[in-house]
């Protein structure tokens, strides 16, 4: 099987969007797309309100990703898990498509008896480790996560570190939302080390609104426009994963 | 999905439950949980072959994994790495199946309630002991990953150092799935999170510090070594294995036997001076066990050099006579 690009959005926030379109419309647009959505909720030791929890919930279901709540102490690890089992779980997909396609509509990992699971799972394990990855990150910086920035940065340099220890390569870019001027700022653009921000990240600026519905479709677009560059270039083994998901 | 995984994994089963395999057909009954774990929980359950370890989890991917691991280890044979593999099947109590797999059930207290009950003096061997199973997996082509005293067990009647959850368990050369900060070389800035056999190594001697530290502390600045160095020389039982445990949290091994050499070495260098004794109850009595073992051979040998010279000497009178009676 060829290892191709999985693209992946991960949101990072601490509460509800009160700006823009709803955010898990927006999410459920770029799964179209094949691109993930895995959203992080981030608090300190208060108690996660309703609202904001079912909000996360539902871009990453949207989405097509995974969502966690964590305490900001045990972000770098949620960061790193949450985006491996996004991995997992869209190779899954794909391996389960590849499965019906040979067995009949009936076939998936779950419905193969355990003997049998353990080599389709080293496949699936293969594929995690040699596959190219983009993510594109979306940090809230709406006032209330000013004192969650620096660990947020630590997590994003920790990320960094576990998924440059795999084979296949990695893009990361990084935008916040709001921007100085706009509802949406790009950081960072798409490069495979993400250690340049330890530089720009303490001189961010935090603002009042939480445009999460906009920063998605910001975010796809910006997929979308790294995409119509490629195809300048003859590039094609993107295109599996693309079809299957 | 993650949401739905994280509820099914925190889903109770009270003692009683009976659960039965649809593939196989094997019955389980639960006595009582034992751990949680990142990706299910573990209970002892009965079963018709006697007590066995049931990780019931939420995943058929990452149970199927665990499961191809320990599996792994038996077609490899022999060395009592992990516990041995017994049964995979799937659980059917509503419209979803849940995955499940039964694995021996290894009886003993976790590493940290072991060492702080028993004394420190316990950890340097059973350190020596986790470092042969580590070598005999590195040979095998894999790394532990997430090594720390929470995964390891100290099997009762026999005091030897068993490791319970394969689930960080990685090929070498590919990435490190699973790891928890304080044991893991990335997080100290010391090296990749790369399964290497350097990589497990680092976590062996942070399992050292966290047996003489309990209480697990977080980095403070860029410099990881010197953090964890200084430590180490703060602790009175610790001090001792300063070079050895700078050597593995700089990465300068090339596998664990070389690490095991080095801390024997150490281990019975310390056993003359270490008469003054800060170690457990019952220590001295089994130093003087062995400061007499010691003895009795340095004994036996000097037997066995009066006997060579006293052979020479009979030897060389008997020529004597017998020239002069040739003469």
């Amino acid at each position: 099987m060829n290892a191709g690009t999985l693209k992946q959005i991960l949101l990072i926030t601490d509460g509800c969007s009160n700006q823009g379109g709803d955010p898990a419309a927006a999410a459920a647009l770029a799964r179209e797309e094949g691109i993930t959505v895995n959203v992080i909720g981030v608090m300190e030791r208060d108690i996660i309100d309703e609202k904001g929890a079912k909000e996360i919930q539902d871009i990453a279901m949207s989405g097509g990703g995974v969502s966690q709540i964590v305490y900001t102490r045990n972000l770098s690890q949620t960061v790193q898990m949450v985006t491996r089992r996004a991995m997992t779980q869209t190779i899954q997909g794909v391996v389960n498509r590849e499965l019906k396609q040979i067995l009949g509509d009936s076939a998936s990992i779950e419905a193969l008896p355990p003997e049998k699971r353990g080599d389709v799972l080293e496949v699936v394990d293969e594929l995690g480790e040699t596959v190219d990855l983009e993510i594109l990150i979306l940090v809230d910086t709406s006032a209330s996560m000013k004192p969650k920035l620096p660990t947020v940065k630590e997590a994003l340099l920790d990320l960094s570190l576990s998924l440059n220890a795999r084979m296949g390569n990695n893009q990361f870019s990084v935008f916040v939302f709001p921007g100085k001027r706009t509802e949406v700022e790009k950081l960072l653009d798409w490069t495979p080390k993400l250690e340049s921000l330890t530089s720009i990240f303490p001189k961010l600026q935090v603002g009042g609104i939480t445009p999460t519905g906009p920063a998605i479709h910001e975010a796809i677009h910006y997929f979308g426009r790294k995409r119509q560059l490629r195809g300048l270039l003859p590039h094609d083994d993107e295109r599996y994963f693309e079809e299957s998901i | 999905m993650m949401t739905n995984d994280t509820l099914k994994s925190r889903s109770n089963y009270p003692s009683g439950t009976v659960i039965t395999g649809k593939w196989h057909k094997k019955q389980y009954r639960i006595r009582k949980k034992l751990g949680v774990g990142a990706n299910g929980a573990v209970y002892l359950a009965e079963s018709e072959a006697g007590p066995v370890a049931l990780k019931i989890g939420a995943s058929t991917a990452s149970m199927a994994s665990e499961a191809n691991v320990l599996k792994s280890f038996a077609k490899a044979q022999g060395h009592s790495l992990g516990p041995s593999l017994l049964d995979a099947d799937d659980w059917e109590p509503g419209a979803e199946p849940i995955p499940f797999y039964a694995m021996e059930y290894i009886h003993g207290p976790d590493l940290l309630s072991f060492v702080s009950e028993k004394g420190f003096a316990w950890a340097g061997v059973l350190v020596v002991q986790l470092l042969s199973d580590v070598h005999h997996l590195h040979e095998q082509g894999w790394i532990f990953g997430d090594l720390k005293p929470e995964n390891l067990l100290v099997e009762v009647p026999s005091n030897r150092i068993r490791c319970i959850d394969p689930g960080g368990m990685t090929k070498i050369g590919r990435s490190v799935k699973e790891f928890t900060e304080f044991f893991d070389r990335g997080y100290w800035g010391l090296g990749p999170r790369k399964a290497d056999p350097g990589y497990d190594l680092f976590s062996v001697a942070m399992v050292m510090i966290n047996l003489a530290y309990q209480r697990r502390f977080t980095k403070k600045n860029n410099n990881g070594l010197l953090q964890l160095m200084a430590a180490v020389k703060q602790h009175p039982g610790l001090k001792k294995f300063e070079p050895v445990l700078r050597k593995a949290l700089r990465g300068t091994y090339r596998s664990a036997s070389e690490m095991r050499r080095e801390l024997l070495g150490l281990l019975t260098q310390e056993k003359t001076a270490d008469k003054r004794g800060y170690s457990g109850k019952g220590e001295p009595q089994k130093q003087k066990v062995r400061m007499s073992r010691v003895k009795k051979r340095k004994f036996r040998k000097l037997k066995k050099i009066f006997a060579g010279i006293a052979i020479i000497v009979i030897v060389s009178m008997l020529y004597w006579i017998y020239s002069f009676y040739i003469v």
